[in-house]
């Protein structure tokens, strides 16, 4: 009986608009502030106003605060999936829920995920509920190399889930690149190098603007992109590619160039670090799953990190619509090779740097989204214990300084099923 | 009860798939009437491994996890000539003339056991050129084998050897068809042939699919079946057939081979097993009511997210369920995936399984097992680390009808024993080193024993640590 008050209430919860954000201490654990720096052990966070107010030891606890024991547990900003698909897509395979590409359109570079991301998909639940607050969220490409608009989002449980729209426009020049373009890697910088003169001609006189290749919304939309007051990220995994992605630069030396994926970035670690482009990696690519993967191995991101290039963990192609939450165990792994001789991962302190404050900063955000410093905003994570054990447990989930619900379909699932066989009445009358 | 009668019927059949005379060969030769063109299928493609040289080894101060559900803290484990001779505690004795390896603050398991994989038939790089794994030219192809698919070169299994101290894997004919085709197990062992790593006396598997997939590679072609009442049809169908034949096979008249139907009445024989793809719980329900219609018996449900739904169901008939973590979501019959499946089946008292089916997942089967301990521990299921390890191991090897020979550290079963630098269930850990057969196969310490495949040699990246 008990158990069903408290569904019942966290479901009507699930509808009702969250509570707003109130003043919070949450004393006595052990806090990571996200930025590098070490745990600190019987610490307190304070939050107001949806902001994070100071993260420390002897830190001065406000009269109205709501106090939140959290000693023995771990107190952490909320984690920052580097890459993903999260709210584009409901169930894969169900192509009327799925978003992420728009292979029929006449659109490209124009499409904007800000309209397609649905705050209510359950992979935002079950994330927000493993401790995911915040996400890139890119789209993937359809007719063209550009994929249109990402954005930066949040998990949360009320109904805007955009952090920031228009955030980055999304390139493929890899092999996805190659065969979006036609076939060859020579189609697709061209493809780029004429889309974006193209913009150049649409913004010389707009009104005049005719193209056989592309509509005026796509040149419209690469101009920020020119120009670098929009970031560029490009999906590319061989060393030969990243270097012709960096030479990018000499053609359009505006552009704010993102790596994407980089299996091969230890490759050309020096060049990436000399050309100071960032990297959302994938962390655990280890395989030739193509002939642009040879020399993936797990050491990648910690050799490129080693190498002087800021680097943080992002999905890409990898369940990034689904499983967020396999960051930590991710960013555990790379803790892991520490251990292996001849491996290069990272320490504790930068692992989860990597899933918090690297992916704010790699995209611009780090003043205002990845950690516990003063002014962030107020994702936070209560854990159980170590957030990158898999045997850890979310406590407690804040966004914006709102504490979150944490539940979702699955947790639903499990309770009615918690003893399979129906009770006095059929399964479908237990909620 | 069930699953002790079954796995005699597969021992004794299965030995005569390896090179060893024994008297269960012979017993089951004869007691098979009529079965020439069923032996002659028997006796194809036979296993030509053999093990590597081995030490006597004895590894002591580790917490061993026995693979059976049992955990030993500073242990002593001694293998010689390729088996296990002893498991004991710190009292046990250390023989002499032995390689000593002080493993004190870590931990030994058996080898890990993956019984679905399609490493080989869809190996990396994952090209078009490489893609083996499915038949799917006709809903029904029992008559396939995995195995005259598998690229022993694929560098996938290098990966699930030093990450995932994986020493055993079964490969499966992917799930295009509703009959697929004959599965194969292996030793993760490199070798320039697939015969050369053939688990020798591993039972054939025979691999099924029910669900989206089969509607949706045939429904697409405008063919049969284009629904689920279509595929349950279509199959069986198909065993009417095969019991027809077996019926034929036991005559005096026997008739002709067909590689179809001596694989569908191996499985009515009991000698090879059904592994099952099916994702929801009617739907396994389903099966079945269809298995128990035409005599066989599944062994293991690949994939079910739902059998939690029928927990209950499953432990009753014996069933395993052969399932991932915490995939979800992927396809509509994923919808319903929870990742305390493994924990409400495990409460239940059914047989689990955590399987991969992915080139990565089998780097880390034991941090899935890991996740699905802790999903479980968190909605209150008491589940011992020993006994996750056992998903990976023993039910993995049991549902594969080779639990006589490997998938836990009993004395006389095969040395196929990982250490592991800390604790396999927390992220922080990583195998140090492999043995298979007691030859030591993996040794992070040591770049010389870490296989590089052909395909890799004279590329970037070769030999480097992955």
């Amino acid at each position: 009986m008990k158990h069903l008050a408290t569904i019942f209430a966290s479901s009507l919860a699930l509808m009702a608009a969250p509570a707003a954000a109130q003043t919070i201490a949450i004393t006595g654990g052990k806090v990571v502030v996200g930025d590098g720096s070490p745990p600190m052990d019987d610490a307190t966070v304070v939050l107001r106003n949806g902001r994070v107010v100071a993260a420390g030891i002897n830190v001065n606890i406000p009269a109205d605060a709501r106090r939140i024991d959290a000693a023995g547990k771990w107190v952490t900003p909320g984690v920052f999936a580097g890459f993903s698909r999260v709210g584009l897509v409901e169930v894969g395979a169900v192509r009327a829920t799925n978003d992420t590409r728009a292979a029929d359109s006449v659109f490209s570079a124009a499409l904007d995920v800000q309209y397609a991301v649905n705050p209510f998909a359950a992979p935002v639940a079950v994330n927000r509920a493993a401790g995911v607050t915040r996400a890139v969220v890119s789209p993937g490409t359809g007719n063209s190399i550009f994929g249109g608009y990402g954005a930066i989002v949040d998990l949360g449980q009320d109904s805007d889930p955009i952090t920031k729209a228009r955030a980055f426009q999304f390139v493929e020049l890899g092999e996805t690149g190659h065969r979006r373009a036609g076939g060859s890697r020579a189609a697709a910088h061209i493809l780029f190098r004429a889309m974006l003169n193209e913009a150049r001609t649409y913004a010389r006189n707009p009104s005049l603007f005719d193209s056989d290749l592309m509509k005026a919304s796509d040149a419209k939309a690469l101009l920020p992109v020119i120009n670098g007051n929009t970031r560029l990220l490009v999906h590319a995994e061989s060393a030969n590619d990243i270097l012709k992605v960096l030479d990018l630069r000499k053609d359009f030396p505006s552009l704010k160039l993102v790596l994407v994926g980089a299996n091969e970035g230890w490759r050309v670690a020096n060049e990436i670090a000399a050309a100071k482009v960032p990297v959302l990696a994938s962390a655990l690519s280890d395989l030739p799953y193509s002939f642009e993967d040879l020399a993936a191995t797990q050491s990648n991101i910690g050799r490129m990190k080693d190498a002087g290039v800021t680097v943080a963990i992002g999905m890409i192609n990898d369940r990034d619509a689904h499983q967020l939450r396999y960051s930590m165990q991710y960013a555990g792994n790379l803790v892991a090779l520490n251990k292996v001789p001849r491996a290069t991962g990272l320490t504790w302190d930068e692992a989860f740097a990597a899933i918090s404050s690297k992916p704010a900063e790699i995209m611009g955000m780090g003043a205002r989204l990845g950690s516990l410093k003063a002014g962030r905003k107020g994702d936070v994570v209560i854990w159980t214990g170590d957030p990158l054990e898999l045997s850890t447990q979310v406590e407690s989930v804040f966004i914006d300084g709102v504490e979150q619900s944490l539940s979702n379909r699955q947790e639903r699932l499990r309770e009615r099923y918690r003893n399979p066989a129906p009770g006095a009445l059929p399964k479908a009358y237990d909620r | 009860m069930e699953w002790k009668a079954l796995l005699a019927v597969v021992a004794a059949g299965t030995l005569v798939a390896g090179c060893a005379a024994t008297a269960a060969e012979t017993e089951t030769a004869s007691a098979s009437a009529g079965s020439a063109s069923k032996s002659a299928a028997k006796i194809a493609f036979p296993s030509t491994y053999k093990p590597y040289p081995s030490d006597n080894i004895v590894i002591t101060g580790a917490t061993i996890f026995d693979g059976e559900g049992q955990r030993i803290d500073n242990g002593v484990i001694f293998m010689s000539a390729g088996k296990i001779v002893s498991v004991g505690g710190p009292e046990s004795a250390i023989p002499t003339d032995s390689t000593i390896i002080d493993a004190t603050g870590k931990y030994v398991t058996p080898g890990i056991i993956d019984i679905h994989s399609h490493l080989g038939d869809y190996p990396t790089p994952s090209v078009a050129a490489h893609s083996d794994g499915n038949e799917a030219t006709s809903p029904v192809t029992p008559e396939v084998w995995a195995e005259h698919s598998v690229w022993p070169q694929d560098p996938g299994f290098s990966r699930a050897l030093a990450n995932g101290g994986i020493t055993s894997l079964q490969i499966l004919p992917g799930s295009a068809n509703l009959f697929g085709g004959r599965a194969v197990t292996l030793k993760n062992v490199p070798a320039r042939t697939v015969q050369a790593m053939k688990f020798p006396g591993a039972p054939y598997g025979m691999k099924m699919a029910c669900g989206e997939n089969p509607k949706r590679v045939y429904g697409g072609r405008n063919r049969k079946p284009s629904t689920r009442m279509g595929s349950l049809s279509l199959t069986r169908q198909t065993w009417i057939k095969a019991q027809d034949y077996r019926k034929k096979q036991r005559g005096a008249k026997p008739p002709k081979r067909d590689l179809a139907m001596e694989t569908l009445a191996g499985v009515l024989d009991g000698d090879i097993l059904v592994h099952n793809h099916c994702y929801r719980a009617d739907e396994l329900n389903q099966i079945i009511d269809m298995s128990k219609e035409f005599g066989y018996k599944v062994t293991a449900f690949h994939h079910a997210v739902e059998s939690y739904k029928i927990a209950d169901i499953l432990a009753k008939e014996g069933i395993c369920s052969a399932i991932w973590a915490d995939w979800w979501g992927f396809k509509m019959e994923a919808y319903d995936a929870i990742p305390e499946n493994a924990a409400l089946l495990q409460q239940a008292g059914a047989c689990v399984v955590i399987h991969s089916d992915d080139e990565n997942q089998i780097q880390r089967l034991n941090q899935e097992a890991s996740k699905a301990l802790a999903d479980g521990r968190a909605m209150g299921i008491e589940i011992s680390d020993a006994q996750a390890i056992q998903w990976i191991t023993y039910n993995a090897a049991k549902a594969m009808g080779i639990a006589d020979q490997t998938g836990s550290l009993k004395p006389g079963k095969m040395a196929d024993v990982v250490l592991w630098n800390d604790n396999p269930l927390s992220v922080y850990s990583r195998p140090e080193k492999v043995w298979i057969d007691g030859a030591m196969l993996y040794d992070a310490n040591d770049p010389s024993r870490r296989p590089v495949s052909d395909f890799e040699l004279g590329q970037p990246g070769e030999g480097d640590v992955k």
